[in-house]
Order: C-alpha cells, then sequence, then structure tokens
C-alpha cells in the first residue's frame, strides 16, 4: 500500500470495515509512516470536534411550546 | 428480539413522560438543527423544521410501534419534514443551489494529489496535530467554521455525516434511516469528513 491509497481507506479502516489482510497490511504501513499517522490522528480529532456540534441549547420560546404540544397530546382523545 | 436501550424511553413517551420527552428534545435539539440547516438555509425556517418534527413524531407515536429504534424513527420523520419543507421553498432557492454538484458517490482522490510523489508517498505531509492545544481545536471560532463547513457539504454527505458524526448513530443506523448500502455510507461519510479536515486544516496551520 502507498500513502496515496492508505488516506482513502481511513474511513472503512475507522468503521472496522476492511478485510483482515487490508486491515493488517493498513496498520504496517501506518506503524512505519509518520504522513499517515498525522493524517489518521487529522481525521479521528476531525470527527470529534463534529461531535462537539451536538450540543445546542433549545431556545426557550422552542420548549415551551413542544412541552405544551406535548401535554396536549398526553391529555387528548387516543385512537 | 434484543432490547434497544431507548426501549425504555419509547414506553415511558406513550405513558406520557413529559421529562422524557424534554431530554429527547435537549438531546437531539444540536443534530436536528444541523440537518434542517441544510435543507432550508436559514435558522428560523430550521426551527420550524425541528418543531414539526416533534409535533409529527407525537401525531404518529401511537402508531409507532418500535420496530426500528427511537432516534432512527425521529431522524426519519424530521428527514421527511426536511425534504417535504425544501420542495415547497425550491422556487424561491437560487439555482445554484439546485443543481450544485454532487460528487458524494465518486471515487475521485480526497486528498489533493499533488501533496504525493510520483511513488504515491506523502511530498506535503499533514501536521501533527497533537501539540495543537485542545482548547483552540474546540474554540467557538473553530466550532463555527466546522459548522459553516459542514453547511457547505453536498446534501448526500451532509446527511451521512451528520446523523454518524453528529447524532452518533453507528453505520447501520445511518444506511436505513438513508436507504443506501453501507458501502455508499462509507464514501459519503469518507468524503465528508475529508472536506471538514482541510477545512480545520488550513485554519490550524
Ligand atoms: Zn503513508
Amino acid at each position: 500500500m502507498i500513502c496515496r491509497e492508505v488516506v482513502e481507506l481511513m474511513t472503512d479502516y475507522l468503521d472496522g470495515a476492511l478485510s483482515q489482510e487490508d486491515r493488517a497490511r493498513f496498520e504496517d504501513h501506518i506503524a512505519g509512516c509518520n504522513g499517515c499517522t498525522a493524517y489518521l490522528e487529522q481525521l479521528r480529532r476531525t470527527r470529534s470536534v463534529i461531535g462537539r456540534l451536538a450540543a445546542e441549547p433549545v431556545p426557550a420560546g422552542l420548549e415551551a411550546e413542544l412541552l405544551s404540544a406535548f401535554r396536549s397530546w398526553r391529555s387528548g382523545p387516543r385512537p | 428480539m434484543s432490547r434497544r436501550p431507548d426501549d425504555s424511553d419509547l414506553a415511558a413517551l406513550k405513558a406520557g413522560d413529559e421529562a422524557v420527552f424534554q431530554a429527547l428534545v435537549q438531546r437531539y435539539h444540536g443534530p436536528l438543527m444541523r440537518l434542517a440547516v441544510g435543507y432550508v438555509r436559514d435558522r428560523s425556517a430550521a426551527e420550524d423544521v425541528v418543531q414539526e418534527t416533534w409535533l409529527t413524531c407525537l401525531r404518529s407515536l401511537d402508531r409507532f410501534e418500535g420496530r426500528s429504534s427511537l432516534k432512527t424513527w425521529i431522524f426519519g420523520i424530521a428527514l421527511n419534514v426536511a425534504r417535504t419543507r425544501r420542495r415547497k421553498d425550491a422556487r424561491v432557492l437560487p439555482f445554484a443551489s439546485l443543481f450544485r454538484r454532487d460528487d458524494s458517490d465518486s471515487s475521485a482522490p480526497t486528498v489533493d494529489p499533488r501533496r504525493f510523489g510520483s511513488e504515491g508517498k506523502w511530498r506535503t505531509p499533514p501536521d501533527d496535530w497533537s501539540n495543537v492545544p485542545e482548547s483552540h481545536v474546540l474554540s467557538r471560532e473553530t466550532l463555527d467554521r466546522v459548522r459553516s463547513a459542514i453547511d457547505r457539504l453536498p446534501p448526500r454527505q451532509r446527511e451521512v455525516i451528520i446523523l454518524r458524526d453528529v447524532a452518533g448513530f453507528d453505520a447501520q443506523a445511518v444506511s436505513a434511516v438513508l436507504a443506501i448500502t453501507p458501502e455508499n455510507q462509507r464514501v459519503r461519510l469518507h468524503r465528508a469528513r475529508a472536506a471538514v479536515r482541510k477545512v480545520l486544516e488550513e485554519y490550524l496551520r
């Protein structure tokens, strides 16, 4: 494997989607290549930064409306 | 059938447990907003989509039997609401955003080929980010850049990266919600992460 190919396999690697043989070749390459090690680390870091976008406060007005909708659903007629 | 972690949430919701409903609204607000913003391009319209999603969930909750996980069901509804809204808005959106090129499923390289030498080895290797302080990576400005990079992605990539990396779905759930193959799911995710990485690289250098 060469770097140009290895970078395209990184998501498959992180997802555990590589065959056993490809996984071994991938890990062999990474072990001896600083550039690909850094790239893999960048992708991992990117993924974790993206995960931070999940935290977003619900605007108070929207939350109040939704809770009120929930209460009328709860007290409303059920099919 | 094995119990899913959100089985108990579903039962509590159906029983009218307001605290569980409120917790779900708060937990999924970020991912739902990111998903919606991509379709409507306006925060207030995106909030409408999120609101309509929850109202649709309440209207259909009694009929939902839990064949998929609660989370998958909620995000499936959100996608429907957002896509319907986009169709309604289509006539007012500029042409460029309707016909933007979407190479989500292509196998074109995700790293600039000029960064590799003739033998396919790195010529300009990526920086080692281990010395970049976490406070900088997670600064408000970095997060704003990442958010807008995701909002600019082609729709098919954006859906996958939001469900995987913002909402925290596993690969199988994303393939199911979007009705795509696991291979397509990975190709789109890879292209999307590579695009966001590039934005971070330019910013963190
Ligand atoms: Zn390499």
